[in-house]
C-alpha cells in the first residue's frame, strides 16, 4: 500500500506534465497558425493540420516498417546480413510449413464461419419480437478478451490423466452419447479447428450486431414493394436484403480475415503453439521475445504484412466502388 | 511479508541506535547490541563504501541487509546494494560504460563468463579462496571459475533434484523412500502392481511448455555422466544425437514415458506442471520430480514435512562414480574492484557466518557446508541444503537456460513436447534439436 502511494504520486505528476505539455504545444502551434495571413494561410494550415499526423506516421509506422524489412535480412542480433536465409527458413522448414498451413486454414475457415453465422443470426433476430435480450447475450463474448475466452474454453476441452477426475465439458458431452473422454487438444488437425471455435464464439456477436444494423437500414418501402411482388422468405433475402447489406458483409468479412491472420492469443493460451497448432503470429512472438532471434521474427512479420495487403487493397477498392455508385 | 517488514524495522532501528550511541559514548561501545567477535579480522574498512548490484529484489533484498547488519555496524563499512529486474541487461552495459559496481551477484555462469571476457572481473582474494575451499564442494568452485581461474564465490542456491511424495500415503502403503535409481523404479513397479500411478507428470507451461521435460533429461545426464559431459553437452561438444545423450533420453523415456508408471503419457503434455502433483496428498499419483519451489504450488494448508501430507526426497543417483548429483541454481559474488573493503565484504559474504545469519532470518538455502543444518527452519530448505552443501556434491546449473535461446527456449521445448504428445522417435527429436543449434 505504502509502496503504491509512493510510486503513484510521481506517476500522476508525470501524467499531468505530459497532458499539459501536449496542450501547451498545441496552443503554441495554433497561435502561430492564427498569426499567418494573406498568401501564407494555406501552406501554414497544411503544415499545422497535416504535420503532426505525418510526423507521427513516419515515426510510428514508416520508419519501423523499413527497419523491420532491414532486420528480416539480418541475423539474430541484427549484426550480420544473411540474405534471404530467414525467408528460406520460413518456406522450407517442415515445422514452418505446418505454421503456414495453419495460418491459411485460419484465414480460410474462420472469417466465413463468423460472418455467415453472424448474418444468419442477424436475419433471424430481425424477425423476433424481443430481440434485444438474445442479441445482448450473443454479443457478450465480444466483451471477453481472447485470453479470457481461451481460459474458459480450456475447461471445455480439458482432459486429465487417470489419477485425476475428468472435468472437461466436451468429454462429458461425448460420454453421455456413449463415447470416451479424449485429449482433444492433442488431436491434430482437429485441435486447430477446436481453437477456431473459440474465435468464432467471440467474434460472431460482433458480426451479428453490425449486419443486423445494416439489415435494419434497408428501407421498409423496398421490402414492402418486393413483398407485394411476391418475394418471401429466402427469395426476399436473396434478392433484396443481401444485396442491400452486401458491402457491410464484405467489410465484416475483411475484418475477420485480418483478425484470423493476426490470431495469437488463443493459440498461445491454449497450446502455446504445440501439438501442430502453431500460427505465424505466435511463431513471430516466440522468435523475437523468447528465442531472441530478431531476424526470423522480422521476416515472419513481413510475411504477415504481405498477407494482409491483398485484403486491405480489396477493402479499399470496395469502398471506392461504393462511393462511385452513390 | 511480515519477515521483510520486521527486517526493515530491525535494520532501521539498529542504525538509529548505533548512531545515537556513537554520538553519546564514542565508537568503542557503540555495538553493544551485537557480538562483534566474528568480525575482529575485518580491520581498516571503517567508513568505506562498497556497492553491490543484484537481480534480487524486495522483500528478499531487505532480509539480506538485515543479515549483514551486525557486520556493517561492527566493522563500520557501508554496503550499498541495489536490485534491478533488468540486472542481466544492465550489468554488461554498466561494465562496458566503466560504471561497474564493486560487487555483482550474478545468477548465471554464462553471464559470469561473459563478464570475465571483458577483463574487468578480479580474481577471488585469498580470504574468499580459503572460505570456498573450506565450505564448498569442488563443483561449486568450478562454476565460479572461468578458464581455470577462480573468480566468484557462490552465495544463495536452490535445488531442482527433488521428488515430491506423500509421507502419509507411503506409510499407509508400506512404501519406503528409495535411495537408488533402480530402487525408485522397483518401487514404481510395486505401485503399478498395486494398481496405483507411480509418477505424476505435467510439462504444460503456456508458451514455455516442455521445460519440465528438459529438466528430467538434465537430471539424468548429470547422474549418468557427471559435470564434465554435462558442460560439454551445454557447449554442444556433445550433441543431442550423441549416443550418450540418446541413452539418457531413453532412460527418461523408460521412466516418465512408461504407461505402467504414468498412466496416459500424452496427458503429460497437456497437463500443466502446476496441476501435475495436486493429487499426491490424496494418493492419486505417488511421486513428482519437480524443483524445491513446487511446495508453493500445493493447496494452502498442505502440511509439508517429513511426516506430513507432502514432502520430498532426493532424486536418487544412477552412476555411483557421480557423487551426489544436484541440479539447481544460485548466485555468484563477482568483484569488479580489488579495494581492501570490497575484498573484506566479498570474504564475509562467502563465510559461514553470513550464510548462517541469513538462514536464521528467512527462507533461504546456502551451499555453504559451514551452516548447521539445524539452522534451517523450513524442512524443504533443510533437505535441499543437505545435498547442496554436501562436500562431494556434483552441482550443475539448468542446461537449457545455458544453451542458446533457439535451443534452450525454443526447439528443445517444442521437440520434447512432441516427444511426449506425439511419441516422436528419440533420434528424430535429437536430430531436430541439433539442427536448430545456431551456427557459430
Amino acid at each position: 500500500m505504502n509502496n503504491f502511494l509512493s510510486t503513484a504520486g510521481p506517476k500522476f505528476a508525470q501524467v499531468f506534465i505530459a497532458v499539459f505539455g501536449f496542450l501547451a504545444i498545441l496552443a503554441v502551434v495554433f497561435w502561430i497558425a492564427g498569426r499567418a495571413n494573406g498568401r501564407k494561410v494555406k501552406p501554414v494550415a497544411n503544415i499545422v493540420f497535416l504535420g503532426p499526423a505525418a510526423l507521427l506516421l513516419i515515426l510510428g509506422l514508416i520508419v519501423p516498417a523499413f527497419q523491420t524489412i532491414f532486420f528480416s535480412f539480418k541475423g539474430e542480433d541484427s549484426s550480420k546480413w544473411v540474405g534471404f536465409s530467414n525467408y528460406k527458413w520460413i518456406f522450407t522448414d517442415p515445422d514452418m510449413r505446418r505454421v503456414l498451413v495453419n495460418t491459411l486454414l485460419w484465414i480460410g475457415v474462420v472469417p466465413i464461419f463468423t460472418t455467415l453465422l453472424g448474418l444468419l443470426l442477424a436475419v433471424f433476430m430481425d424477425r423476433m419480437k424481443r430481440e434485444s435480450l438474445p442479441k445482448s447475450l450473443l454479443f457478450m463474448p465480444m466483451a471477453i478478451s481472447f485470453v479470457g475466452a481461451s481460459i474458459i474454453w480450456r475447461f471445455v476441452y480439458n482432459y486429465s490423466n487417470r489419477y485425476q477426475p475428468q472435468v472437461g465439458l466436451l468429454s462429458a458431452v461425448v460420454k453421455t452419447v456413449g463415447g470416451h473422454p479424449q485429449n482433444w487438444l492433442l488431436d491434430k488437425p482437429l485441435n486447430t479447428f477446436l481453437l477456431m471455435i473459440i474465435f468464432v464464439w467471440v467474434q460472431t456477436g460482433f458480426a451479428m450486431v453490425i449486419l443486423s444494423a445494416a439489415i435494419k437500414a434497408v428501407p421498409a418501402d423496398i421490402v414492402e414493394a418486393s413483398a407485394l411482388d411476391g418475394a418471401h422468405g429466402f427469395r426476399l433475402f436473396r434478392f433484396i436484403t443481401f444485396p442491400a447489406v452486401r458491402s457491410t458483409f464484405i467489410v465484416v468479412l475483411a475484418t475477420q480475415v485480418v483478425g484470423a491472420l493476426k490470431i495469437f492469443d488463443v493459440v498461445r493460451t491454449m497450446t502455446g503453439g504445440n501439438f501442430g497448432t502453431n500460427v505465424l503470429a505466435n511463431e513471430m512472438y516466440s522468435q523475437i521475445f523468447v528465442q531472441f532471434n530478431q531476424g526470423k521474427g522480422a521476416a515472419l512479420a513481413i510475411v504477415l504484412f504481405l498477407l494482409v495487403i491483398p485484403v486491405l487493397l480489396f477493402n479499399m477498392r470496395n469502398l471506392r466502388l461504393e462511393r462511385s455508385e452513390r | 511479508m511480515t519477515i521483510s517488514k520486521k527486517g526493515r524495522f530491525a535494520s532501521a532501528g539498529v542504525a538509529a541506535v548505533a548512531l545515537i550511541a556513537s554520538m553519546i559514548t564514542g565508537v568503542g561501545s557503540a555495538h553493544a547490541a551485537y557480538n562483534c567477535d566474528p568480525f575482529a579480522g575485518y580491520k581498516g574498512i571503517k567508513g568505506k563504501t562498497v556497492t553491490i548490484f543484484t537481480s534480487i529484489l524486495d522483500p528478499e533484498l531487505s532480509t539480506m541487509k538485515a543479515a549483514w547488519a551486525d557486520f556493517t555496524s561492527c566493522t563500520g563499512v557501508n554496503i550499498k546494494i541495489e536490485g534491478s529486474n533488468q540486472f542481466e541487461a544492465l550489468l554488461p552495459v554498466r561494465v562496458k560504460g566503466g560504471n561497474a559496481p564493486d560487487l555483482a551477484l550474478i545468477p548465471q555462469p554464462g553471464l559470469l563468463a561473459a563478464m570475465v571476457k571483458t577483463g574487468k572481473v578480479k580474481t577471488a582474494p585469498a580470504g574468499v579462496v580459503a572460505n570456498v575451499n573450506k565450505y564448498y564442494s569442488a563443483s561449486w568452485k568450478n562454476l565460479g571459475s572461468v578458464g581455470g581461474k577462480f573468480y566468484a564465490a557462490p552465495l544463495g542456491s536452490n535445488m531442482k533434484s527433488l521428488v515430491w511424495y506423500s509421507p502419509k500415503q507411503f506409510a499407509k502403503n508400506g512404501y519406503t523412500v528409495p535411495t537408488t535409481w533402480d530402487g525408485m523404479l522397483a518401487l514404481a513397479d510395486k505401485m503399478a502392481a498395486n494398481n496405483q500411478t507411480a509418477f505424476c507428470g505435467g510439462i504444460g507451461s503456456g508458451g514455455a511448455t516442455g521445460w519440465p521435460a528438459t529438466d528430467w533429461l538434465e537430471e539424468v545426464v548429470v547422474r549418468m555422466y557427471g559435470q564434465q559431459t554435462y558442460n560439454d553437452w551445454i557447449s554442444h561438444k556433445v550433441k543431442f544425437s550423441d549416443p550418450k545423450i540418446i541413452a539418457a533420453m531413453q532412460k527418461v523415456a523408460d521412466w516418465m514415458q512408461n504407461p505402467k508408471y504414468v498412466g496416459d503419457v500424452k496427458a503429460i503434455a497437456s497437463t500443466s506442471f502446476q496441476d501435475a502433483g495436486q493429487t499426491i496428498a490424496a494418493g492419486g499419483c505417488n511421486m513428482l520430480q519437480q524443483a524445491s519451489f513446487y511446495g508453493s504450488q500445493l493447496p494452502a494448508g498442505t502440511n509439508i514435512s517429513p511426516t506430513g501430507d507432502v514432502f520430498a526426497f532426493y532424486l536418487p543417483t544412477i552412476n555411483a562414480s557421480v557423487t551426489t548429483p544436484v541440479e539447481g541454481g544460485g548466485e555468484f559474488t563477482t568483484a569488479f574492484s580489488s579495494r581492501p573493503e570490497v575484498q573484506a565484504v566479498q570474504a564475509y559474504l562467502s563465510s559461514a557466518t553470513y550464510a548462517t545469519s541469513r538462514v536464521n532470518l528467512d527462507h533461504w538455502v546456502s551451499a555453504n557446508s559451514g551452516v548447521p543444518l539445524a539452522a534451517y527452519k523450513d524442512p524443504i530448505d533443510r533437505l535441499s541444503a543437505k545435498y547442496l552443501a554436501d562436500p562431494k556434491s556434483t552441482f550443475v546449473f539448468d542446461a537449457s537456460d545455458a544453451m542458446p535461446a533457439a535451443v534452450g527456449a525454443g526447439k528443445e521445448w517444442t521437440e520434447f513436447t512432441a516427444w511426449f504428445a506425439e511419441g516422436k522417435a528419440i533420434k528424430d527429436v535429437a536430430a531436430a534439436i541439433d539442427a536448430a543449434w545456431p551456427k557459430a
